[in-house]
This record gives structure tokens, sequence and C-alpha cells, in this order.
């Protein structure tokens, strides 16, 4: 089982993927589909240094409902800003968050969350310590902001990354 | 109703045209090449929205594909002019 | 050239027009706030709404639109929407990471080593 499916839940995907390209599920795509789906994740095996073991599906799911809302909310508030508020009174600051999460693959969620949401742009890690510089569009309290990406994104992924992996 | 509709598409074909012609106004005046850069990719994708909205138009499924391959290519373009930007070559 | 006048029926033409007329609006905002945004930092928060909210909106109706007309589930829009997911945010900071590494270079921002902000603009908090 592991040895030709590594990674069961890319081969789902590439499937789907594959299906919803050729917009059909007639039995001939199917068989190329599930080839596709066997074949690339053992090609691509030596590109993926280690495997990723995801845990708890409902924290995720929680975690993509909570994001898809704050991206749709933090939109109306960037487009609010553009049109209504005068531009030299706006407060765009760089600020510094000192992050828990390790696992590069959580860190690399949480970059997608956080640059998907407008408002907000990772920067980088910074290269002495494992803070990260984030900018802020609008900024009021650098707490709160601090607070909400800890609470909100990071224990999750936390969670879902890191715990129980050795 | 089918007023409606067609007045609506017709709007949204507008819009993004005109955002299209926003970001070209940026492309020429932006003082630094990270604006250049950061309005060419907004050009892209108001690109690849206006050609799903004319996917809607004409009603035709081709669009859909021609949208596809511009999100791919604006990706990889973008990637390459920051590379470049960031060190100066785009192949190390 | 014009629009193919296809008859939505009601309870699919009521979102369809909400959805695309907000999309549309929203893909302005974005690209003005692009255009009148006074800095550059200040510039790059424009386009994620376009990006993200504009294009999702623009997608949906899409979907609606062409699952009434072939009358079955078209769903291949999904496809652009994670593709999107995927590629937006390493685009948006790789341009914040080349725009912040060029400033540096130039001595137009200061790396912090222990601060609450992580780079400060020159002259900024000098008094």
């Amino acid at each position: 089982m592991s040895r030709w499916l590594p990674s069961p839940l890319l081969s789902a995907s590439l499937l789907i993927m594959w299906l919803l390209l050729n917009q059909s599920f007639s039995p001939g795509q199917l068989l190329i589909g599930a080839i596709l789906a066997i074949a690339a994740p053992i090609l691509a095996r030596p590109l993926r240094p280690f495997t990723v073991a995801m845990r708890k599906p409902m924290v995720a799911l929680r975690l993509a409902g909570w994001s898809l809302k704050e991206i749709i909310r933090s939109s109306f508030n960037v487009s609010r800003i553009i049109l209504f508020t005068r531009h030299d009174r706006l407060n765009s600051q760089f600020i510094r968050i000192p992050l828990d999460l390790r696992d590069p693959y959580g860190l690399a969620v949480l970059s997608c969350i956080i640059n998907s949401t407008p408002g907000t742009v990772w920067v980088e890690l910074m290269p002495d310590s494992n803070d990260l510089a984030l900018h802020v569009f609008d900024l009021h309290d650098a707490n709160w902001w601090i607070d909400m990406i800890k609470t909100r994104y990071e224990q999750p992924l936390i969670e879902i990354f890191e715990q129980g992996n050795p | 109703m089918t007023t409606l509709i067609t007045l609506t598409i017709l709007f949204a074909q507008g819009c993004t045209m005109l955002a299209m012609l926003f970001c070209a106004i940026r492309l020429l005046l932006g003082p630094s090449a990270q604006d250049r850069v950061l309005a060419l990719d907004t050009l892209w994708m108001c690109g690849m929205i206006l050609a799903l909205v004319m996917g809607i138009r004409f009603a035709n499924d081709v669009y859909f594909e021609m949208a596809l391959l511009i999100a791919l290519t604006g990706f990889v373009s973008s990637i390459a002019l920051t590379k470049f930007l960031t060190r100066g070559e785009i192949i190390e | 050239m014009s629009v193919v006048n296809i008859d939505l029926p009601l309870w699919l033409a009521v979102p369809f027009v909400l959805l695309l007329l907000l999309g549309s609006l929203i893909i302005l905002i974005g690209a003005l706030g692009l255009l009148r945004l006074p800095s550059f930092y200040q510039r790059i928060h424009g386009p994620a709404i376009t990006i993200t909210l504009g294009t999702g909106c623009v997608l949906f109706a899409s979907m609606l639109y062409f699952s009434n007309l072939e009358s079955r589930l078209v769903l291949h829009e999904l496809l652009i929407a994670a593709f999107l997911l995927l590629t937006a945010p390493v685009t948006s900071m790789m341009i914040m990471r080349a725009s912040v590494y060029r400033d540096l270079r130039a001595g137009r921002i200061i790396r912090e080593s222990d601060a609450k902000e992580s780079y400060r603009f020159p002259g900024q908090h000098d008094e």
C-alpha cells in the first residue's frame, strides 16, 4: 500500500484534477487519471524531502472556514479603506510576531493563509530568530494582530502538523 | 430579466477593462521596478478575469482553457521577474 | 457580436447578478488602490482583494452560469480557484521580498534586531 501509493491525498487530488479538466467520468478518462495518480507521486518521490503527516481533519476544516471568513471580512475592510479613508492617515507598519511553529509545511500553509488575506503580507522569517516579519496595511493595535495570528492560525497548525510527530 | 443579465455582463466587462487601464497606467508611471512588476501581475490577473467574463458573455467553454493558461503563464513570469529583482539574475 | 441571450431561472439569476456585480466592483476597487495609494508598501495590498474576492466571485458566477447552460454540474472553475489559492500568495510574497531586499541594499529601510517593528524607515521615529 505505502509502496504503490506513497501519498494518497496527492493521488486523489491528481485524479480529481484530471477528471475536472476533461469534464467526463468515462472509463477511459478514469483509467488515464488512475495511471497519472499512481505514477506521478512515485516519480516525484525523490523531490519531496520528507513526508507530511496530517492529523485532525476537523481542526483543518475549522481553520479553512475561519480563514475564508477572515478573507471576505478583510476584503471589505481593505476596499472601505481604499475608497473612504484619507491615504495620508494610513498607518502601514512592519510588525514582528514570534512564532512557535517549526514544521516547514505548517509554515508554508501559514504563509499562504496570511498572504491570501488582504491587508497583510508575509515578508520573511527574520534571519537570526524564528520571528515573522509581517506588513500590515492599516495598523491599529499590534498586540491584537499578534494575538489573533497566534491563537487562530498558529495553534491549529501546530495541532495539525506537529503534535504526535516525533 | 434577460436585459438585466445582459447589462450586468456588459458592466462586469467594462469594470474589468477599466481595472486593466488603471494597471497599465501604474505600469507606465511606476516609480520603482517592483511597482511595475506588481502592476504587470495584476494586469495578468485582470486579463484572466476578462477571459472568464467573455466566456460568460459568448456562452463558450473555450475561454475557460484560455483563463487557465493565462493564470499559469502569469505566475511563472511574475516569479521570474521577482527573482531577477531580488538577485539580479534569473538562472543561478 | 452581441451577448448570447440565455434565460436563467429567477433563483439562479439573482445570485448570478449579485455575484458578478460584487466581483466587478471589487476588481475595480483593487485596481483603483493600485493606482491611487501613495507608497509601494501600501499599493501591494490593493491587488490582493482583486485576486482573492474579485476572482472568487466571478468564478462562482461562471460556475452557476455554465451549470445552467449545460444542465449539469460544471465544477472545473474550481481548478482555477485552487491554482490561484496556491500561487497568488507566493507571487505577493516574492514581490514583497524583492522590494524589501532592494530597499535594504539601498538603505531606504533598516532591519531592526529587537523591537516591535521588524523594519523601519530611517527618519520616521528619530525625533
